[in-house]
């Protein structure tokens, strides 16, 4: 079995007052899971799902009201001072907007070795170097280093962030709605990007989303979260071909689809390669991963 | 969930003397910027027969927008736009601002993509929807104008809609809002409705009542749609015709079945290949390949500009 | 609501007593002997104590502040009780021996004259102005406009005030010099009277105002629920004045609450200036001379419009914002 990278027990969020006519309001309760090294794990679900705010709670952004994290088998919430150091250089975020994420006035440089500075770490080779490896490996020109973001595109400047994130060599990457903000084609780069570095890494991801069918390219297990509880957790063909919760099935129903036969007919007029002969005799369900 | 299949009339061939409901030919719009001139819309036409729906649909600075815009005479005074577009006949670039006027928000009207920003805050939306109507039937006692008010609620199944004509948009839901928005769209009876990114803000299931409740009230009145979108399944759930655009360029145009089922432009193909599906999935998307092109003269304003230097992934 | 007003009103209530607090150990401690002020020339110590004894200036410093204060809720006597203060006794004035509560009074309507009038033409002047300027961004009218909004807000009060006496006065000799009338004996030299108090200090706040209403004008008229109006196809000057107009002046209509609340105080240089009996002239006066109740009197009175006009303006935003009111109820 898999070590766990990242387990949440029973986190919840309480936000307000109790008042005289009831409790506070619980934007998470009780939730709880375990993500697998090298895996990536869905949370996804609607506005005021939840979602965002239990990625906050594992990323120690807020504290839980209630509820544990535990990082590779430690307690780490509510984590301060050198633990919470420690922390970082094991778990970082890539949020959803790169442009409001990043400091506009930063180069790509300093961007990119700010957590190395804040884990006080040095580079041999120094900085320079280290920044442009990084920034070939997720597919950015070395030599713009000194770029601003502004100076990017949606999909380039989100893979400033994506370097920014694996700076300190992280296990768990939390991509909170990573790849939403990004136009369909700039979302299927990032999303091989992210694939691609998993594999070679061994990275883990948190992926938190709204947009299944993104979802169901890059997750192995998923949870699906309504109203701060999640109703539906399991592999990824379970959740979707086999959906058990109403929620999970009236979610997944209203999901617009190009009707399949014209896709059948726009793929079967392609020059045929090899990995599409398999793929296109396949049932839905069934792929190679 | 199924298509929607809604146009009361066929596509493919009108009958000859059927006038089409909305004709745009060779519209280009720019606008000067410190670089030189932008075009953000080149050389567009299309036709749109009356009852039908057309998509609009397009990435991050494809010009898609703007388009709606230039076909509501609405764009900022710095733009220019050439071409003809034809309502009914009738010829919009040589309207005059007073008889655009009397068309915006009663032959044609429009919903946008944030209904929250997109309504006053500080008025209830009962004024909202009636200021609309009032606008173009000036005479209509106060007690008429509010039953209307309320029916329009009614029309897109908004409960307790007698109390909630007071209420401020605030006090909505998202999904709510925008049935709203539609109600006031569609209380003067428009001809064409134009939709830019109407659920793009909204959660899915929302979204699925907001597209099922446009097709109904459409069923029901016989308007056409424009539905500018960036969402091909959208797209390909509500529109009989398509539109593609990149860089301000139409690349494709055609039935959706055939722009989907054998898209001509690599564009398409690619745009196609990228999108995710839900029900199958590919080992590794297909990237799109930008086409190597002229390079810009067309800066797009608003976006960044490009590198030029393709990601090597 | 009512619990809202009430916790308010007793923060305001708090606030007050420390200012009182405040104001009265600063002359304590700063003040020369006020008997002896009182004294004048030729005083002999004698009459010093007598004075003293009277006013009760040989107390303890916190039997005179309980004094004071209790005098504004129920009056207080003086001496050996002969002379008795009604409430709301504010003491007598060191210079004039007049009730400083009956000075007050007495001059508190040409302050709130000065007041309401300037309010009138700089609200009309610069709300219009800003409007204008707004509409019409970086043409002639815009850029002249802003100018002359800078100038306002940068000439001092009194340089405005003295060159337009100048020119009004002796040169154009257009209007008279400035006497106290009543608007009962005379309307025409009652307006002529306070006409050019009303342009000095309009042209100081119709300059901020101008400003303020151009750029929230600007902001709305960008907003989402604009091209919403026009795509309704709604007349341009009812999509101006209903959509842009209305929510641009909320933020200033709070502004104004506090502007004119501190104007009610007194336009201490205006009125200087133009010679005008208000509360302002009134301040400047007893803070030249030392004459330490009316100091206090003007300056509890400033605080409490302050802190009052700050009530209004929570309460306006309410009234005012939907979103506000809603979220309270």
């Amino acid at each position: 079995m898999t070590e766990t990278v990242i387990e949440a027990q029973s986190l919840t969020k309480e936000f307000g007052k109790r008042t005289r006519s009831g409790a506070a309001f619980r934007a998470v309760d009780d939730v709880s899971f375990r993500l697998s090294r090298g895996t990536t794990l869905a949370l996804v679900g609607e506005s005021g799902s939840g979602k965002s705010t239990t990625a906050r709670m594992v990323a120690q952004l807020i504290k839980p009201t209630s509820g544990r994290v535990l990082l590779n088998g430690t307690d780490v919430t509510g984590a301060g001072g050198a633990s919470l150091r420690q922390f970082r250089s094991q778990v970082q975020v890539v949020f959803q907007d790169p442009f409001s994420s990043l400091n506009p006035r930063h180069s790509v440089e300093t961007i990119i070795t700010a957590p190395l500075r804040y884990q006080k770490r040095t580079v041999p080779g120094g900085t320079r170097r280290f920044t442009q490896q990084l920034m070939e490996r997720v597919g950015l020109d070395p030599d713009h280093y000194r770029r601003l973001p502004s100076q990017f595109s949606g999909g380039q400047a989100q893979r400033i962030g994506i370097a920014r994130a694996l700076a300190v060599n992280p296990s768990l990457v939390i991509c909170d709605e990573a790849v939403s903000a990004l136009d369909v084609s700039v979302q299927a780069q990032v999303i091989n990007l992210l694939a691609r570095l998993q594999a070679e890494e061994g990275l883990s991801y948190l992926f938190i989303a709204h947009d299944l069918a993104v979802v169901r390219q890059i997750a192995d297990q998923v949870a699906v979260m309504s109203e701060g509880s999640i109703v539906e957790a399991g592999d990824r063909e379970e959740v979707f071909d086999r959906p058990r919760h109403p929620y999970t099935q009236k979610l997944l129903s209203a999901i617009p689809r190009i009707p399949s036969e014209w896709d059948a007919a726009r793929r079967a007029a392609r020059e045929p390669t090899p990995a599409l002969q398999q793929v296109a005799g396949s049932p839905p369900g069934q792929e190679k991963r | 969930m199924n298509r929607q299949s809604v146009q009361p009339s066929p596509v493919e061939q009108g009958s000859p003397d059927q006038q089409a409901l909305l004709e745009v030919a060779d519209l280009t719009v720019s606008f000067p910027t410190p670089q030189g001139i932008s075009t953000v819309v080149a050389d567009l036409g299309f036709t749109l027969e009356p009852g039908a729906s057309l998509g609009i649909v397009g990435e991050s600075g494809s010009g898609k927008s703007m388009t709606s815009l230039a076909i509501m005479g609405l764009l900022p005074p710095s733009a220019t736009r050439t071409g003809s577009i034809k309502l009914s006949g009738t010829e919009l670039t040589t309207l005059s601002e007073s008889g655009m006027r009397q068309l915006r928000g009663n032959t044609m009207s429009m919903i946008f993509q944030d209904p929250l920003s997109s309504l006053n805050p500080y008025y209830t939306i009962g004024l909202q929807i009636t200021e609309a109507y009032r606008a173009h039937h000036p005479h209509v006692s106060r007690r008429e104008l509010r039953k209307i008010a309320v029916d329009a609620l009614d029309r897109v199944h908004i409960p307790r809609a007698r109390e909630r004509i007071d209420h401020y948009p605030h006090q909505f839901s998202g999904g709510m809002r925008q049935r709203v928005m539609i109600a006031m769209a569609l209380c003067t009876e428009p001809d064409l409705l134009i939709a830019d990114e109407p659920t793009t803000a909204l959660d899915v299931t929302v979204q699925a009542q907001i597209l099922e409740l446009i097709a109904e009230l459409r069923a029901e009145t016989g308007t056409g749609l424009i539905m500018i979108t960036h969402d091909l399944a959208v797209v390909a759930q509500v529109a009989d015709q398509v539109v593609v655009m990149q860089h301000g360029d139409c690349v494709e145009q055609g039935s959706a079945q055939a722009v989907f089922s054998a898209p001509q432009h690599p564009y398409t193909d690619a745009l196609l290949e990228a999108v995710p599906r839900i029900d199958d999935d590919i080992e590794d998307l297909r990237q799109v390949q930008r086409p190597a092109g002229p390079s810009s003269n067309r800066t797009v304003p608003g976006g960044s500009v490009s590198t030029g230097k393709e990601p090597r992934v | 609501m009512a619990r809202y007003i009430a916790g308010r009103i007793g923060a305001m209530i708090l606030l007050l007593f420390l200012v009182c607090l405040f104001t009265y150990v600063i002359f304590f401690v700063l003040s020369p002997d006020p008997a002896v002020q009182i004294c004048g020339k030729n005083c002999t110590p004698d009459r010093i104590n007598q004075i003293r004894e009277n006013l009760g200036l040989d107390q303890p410093f916190l039997t005179q502040f309980w004094t004071f204060l209790s005098g504004i809720f129920v009056g207080r006597t003086y001496g050996d009780g002969s002379i008795v203060c009604s409430a709301p006794c504010l003491g007598y004035s060191f210079q004039s021996s007049e009730p400083v509560w009956d000075m007050i009074t007495a001059r508190l309507p040409v302050s709130a004259t000065v007041a309401v009038g300037a309010a009138v033409l700089w609200l009309l002047s610069g709300i219009s102005a800003g409007l204008i300027s707004a509409l019409k961004q970086r043409t002639w009218w815009d850029r002249s406009a802003m100018v002359v909004a800078l100038g306002g807000i940068s000439i001092p009060n009194y340089v405005v005030a003295l060159l337009l006496q100048y020119v009004l006065v002796v040169k154009l000799k257009l209007l008279p010099f400035p006497q106290p009338v009543k608007f009962t004996d005379s309307p025409g030299l009652w307006f002529e009277n306070y006409l050019m108090p009303w342009l000095v200090l309009s042209f100081a706040y119709s300059s901020v105002y101008a400003r303020l209403t151009r750029a929230n004008v600007i902001d709305t008229m960008a907003e989402n629920y604009v091209r919403t109006a026009r795509a309704k196809g709604l007349a341009n000057a009812l999509v101006i004045r209903r959509h842009a107009l209305r929510p641009a002046l909320t933020p200033l209509a709070t502004i104004f609450a506090m502007d004119f609340a501190g104007l009610l105080g007194g336009a201490l240089i205006t009125e200087t200036v133009f010679g005008l009996n208000g509360v302002g002239k009134m301040a400047a006066d007893s803070i030249t001379k030392n004459d330490q109740p009316v100091i206090m009197a003007v300056t509890l009175l400033a605080a409490f419009l302050v802190i009052v006009g700050n009530i209004v303006v929570d309460l306006l935003y309410g009234l005012l914002d939907p979103r506000v009111r809603t979220a309270s109820a």
